[in-house]
């Protein structure tokens, strides 16, 4: 039985973008070949490419998710008394079937990256039946890449668990605004007048309330409700497969309301500028209606700004996640985010003898996120926008 | 001139009553004072007549906008909007909801911890990005230059809580160079301060320097600049004398927003190196659930950005003969 979450459809669109993102490339013309063939001769960005979509298979990995049917014990399905099946609570993703042996090869506590024992000593019995303190060999020796954490997971796993957090709140915040920003923006820049005074307004008072703060006061209201990660119980379920109330998802939503105000104020100043241009004059002499004109000659050529927006904002949209699952407003404690290693690895640092893998995979694996995207962001830019160009002369 | 400020700051009454009508609907319409009282009692076992007491005795008990009950002026006057978020306009910030202190004098005794640590960051971090900004501008198309862009980009690719934590680490723990975290006041709040205006320093520089150098480069491209070397001036002065001068436009968007913002702190150092400043108030009224101090502190920040704002405006009129008054 799937269950799909609202940050599923994130990450369901992204893949759709990225195939359609090849298909016009290929084709020849456009935006996407425009940018595509900057990127090519660009032998950083096409590395960075590379490490940026291996994050994005396993955050898709992460993201398709079912439950599995319970079995009775003489083998058959289990089954309520008017003949439903009864599924686990539990919707394990593509990722965790595939890693089960990180994900079920647990130990008692911490132990180093590849460690054969325990970092910490505990009674064990010897064969000659005496009982010492001593460092206990672990289960499964040498798996663990990135050692283990308090409660004996696997690091390395929860780092992974950690890129689909990651990717979701870096693209999702930016493409759940997207259309608001292009509807107010076009509005504003395209009609002018009154409309353009009451968008102008809204915006710039939205955006005189400091970000952090008003994401904090967002989520204290509403952020704490919702899925949190973890099991699944059958009345968060929509039509049995469908979990609308994701915090993940309303994370997006809150760090979107304060970011659109840049995207929208940009959309309307190159909408200003659109509109006096001759094609667009034409358009109107011609007698074509505002909706259409819009549609067909303003929005086409604001899509580079948006594809800049998303590229760009990304790298600092991830670094802030972790900022706000570390205050305690960001993603819920059960679902795997670096913000959150890192919340519960810091105080690790102060005990002694000192347990360091567990944040410091949490920051390898969000730094080989961000820098790559930083890369590929300014490639993507460069390639579109020749002023914004960043010194190459 | 006088004319002008004055309008500025006309033009600015608007949004500062938006802001203040947007923090009343979403503290006291979408977050209602049941919700506000029931998070601070705690969800469970808590009785209407409870919840009630508590909304008298912190004076959430009224209607938000409109008081029918009441007679004449007092339809407006006895309600939640006129007592609670209308003061704030005057910076009246009333009590905390959960220890009942006054949040005012509060901010005033804390506002100077987080200037001690947030006036040096900014200082130093503006000298630093600028002075790394223009040696990278000058070696343009070298591979000094190349480097210095890519150390940049790592530098901004690192977390901030990164920074803090392996700093904290490096210079506290294991050199024992600084005090880990607290604050004292006087002259022995240097040594608590240093590590953090570091680490402060060190995590804007990256993004502070690819800003500056852009900047710099754009002016540099300029006709005027060529002219400058066409007549024979040195490098140095046509950097120093003409591009220094020129770029302090878009320098100036940059420092001025953020000048009133140094009394506001930073959330993640203040918490981190427990510095009793404005910031670390804020972490802990979220941590505590306590909506009065957050509104407070949520509308106080975006006051300081208004008149951030406002202060740019006025000073691109000092440097910039041609932004006219009109």
């Amino acid at each position: 039985m799937p269950v799909i979450l609202a940050t599923d459809l994130i990450m369901y669109f992204l893949f759709l973008m990225a195939a359609s993102f090849t298909v016009f490339a290929a084709r020849g013309g456009g935006v996407c070949a425009q940018v595509w063939r900057h990127i090519r001769k660009d032998r950083l960005a096409m590395v960075s490419m590379f490490i940026l979509l291996l994050y994005g298979g396993v955050a898709l990995m992460d993201s398709i998710r079912w439950r599995d049917p319970i079995t009775a014990q003489d083998g058959t399905f289990a089954q309520t008394p008017d003949g439903k099946r009864i599924f686990n609570p539990q919707a394990l993703s593509l990722l965790d079937r595939i890693l089960h042996n990180l994900r079920e090869d647990t130990e008692k506590t911490f132990s180093p990256p590849f460690a054969g024992y325990s970092y910490v000593k505990e009674a064990i019995e010897r064969p000659n039946g005496a009982t010492e303190r001593d460092y206990a060999p672990l289960k499964h020796p040498g798996d663990h890449w990135l050692g283990t954490d308090k409660v004996g997971s696997d690091v390395l796993f929860s780092a992974l668990k950690g890129i689909r957090t990651g990717v979701v709140i870096g693209t999702g915040t930016t493409i759940i605004i997207i259309p608001f920003a292009l509807f107010f923006g076009v509005l504003a820049g395209y009609f002018g007048g009154f409309a353009d005074d009451i968008i102008q307004y809204i915006y710039t008072t939205l955006s005189s309330i400091p970000g952090v703060l008003l994401i904090v006061a967002f989520m204290l209201i509403f952020g704490t409700s919702g899925y949190q990660g973890g099991l699944v119980t059958e009345d968060t379920l929509l039509f049995g497969f469908f979990v609308p109330q994701d915090r993940l998802f309303w994370l997006c939503v809150i760090m979107g309301i304060t970011s659109w105000t840049d995207l929208c104020r940009i959309i309307r100043g190159e909408t200003l500028k659109l509109r006096e241009l001759e094609y667009v004059q034409a358009a109107n002499a011609f007698g074509v209606s505002d909706t259409m004109t819009i549609i067909r000659h303003i929005v086409p050529n604001l899509m580079h700004l948006v594809l800049i927006t998303l590229v760009l904002q990304f790298s600092s949209l991830v670094l802030a996640e972790a900022i706000l699952s570390y205050i305690g407003i960001g993603v819920g404690p059960e679902t795997g985010s670096w913000g959150n290693m890192i919340n519960s690895a810091r105080l690790e640092l102060s005990r002694e003898p000192v347990v360091w893998w567990s944040i410091l995979g949490a920051f390898i694996f969000m730094f080989g996120l961000v820098l790559p995207a930083n890369i590929f962001g300014d490639s993507v830019r460069d390639s579109l926008d020749p002023r914004l160009r960043m010194g190459k002369r | 001139m006088l004319n002008y400020v004055i309008r500025r700051i006309i033009y600015a009454i608007p949004i500062i009553i938006g802001v203040n009508l947007l923090t009343a609907i979403l503290f006291f319409y979408v977050n209602t004072p049941d919700d506000m009282a029931r998070k601070i009692l705690g969800e469970k076992n808590v009785t209407p007549q409870v919840i009630e007491g508590w909304k008298r005795e912190h004076g959430y008990d009224l209607p938000l906008f409109v008081n029918e009950s009441e007679k004449g002026a007092g339809k407006v006057l006895r309600t939640i909007f006129f007592q609670k978020s209308l003061p704030l306009l005057w910076l009246n910030f009333g009590r905390s909801d959960r220890n009942n202190i006054d949040i005012r004098r509060e901010i005033r005794g804390r506002m100077w911890a987080s200037f001690a640590v947030a006036l040096p960051t900014f200082i130093i971090g503006i000298l630093v990005d600028i002075t790394f900004a223009m040696i990278i501008a000058y070696m343009r198309g070298t591979s000094l230059d190349l480097s210095g862009v890519v150390a940049c980009v790592i530098l901004m690719s690192v977390s901030t809580l990164f920074y803090i934590i392996g700093g904290q680490y490096l210079f506290g723990k294991m050199l024992r160079l600084f005090p880990i975290s607290g604050y004292s006041t006087g002259i022995h709040a240097v040594k608590f301060v240093i590590l953090p205006v570091v680490i402060g320093v060190i995590s804007g520089a990256g993004g502070g320097i690819r800003f500056y150098r852009t900047v710099f480069l754009e002016e540099l491209g300029k006709d005027y600049i060529r002219t400058a070397r066409a007549k024979g001036l040195s490098e140095g002065t046509v950097l120093f004398k003409h591009a220094l001068k020129n770029a302090m436009i878009p320098v100036l968007t940059n420092v001025v927003v953020s000048i009133p913002f140094l009394f506001y702190g930073s959330l993640l150092m203040e918490s981190f190196f427990s510095i009793p400043g404005l910031g670390s108030f804020t972490i802990d009224a979220i941590n505590a659930q306590d909506f009065a101090i957050v509104r407070a502190m949520v509308y106080l920040g975006s006051i300081l950005y208004i008149i951030g704002l406002v202060l740019t405006d006025i000073s691109y009129t000092l440097v910039d003969p041609r932004v006219r008054l009109g």
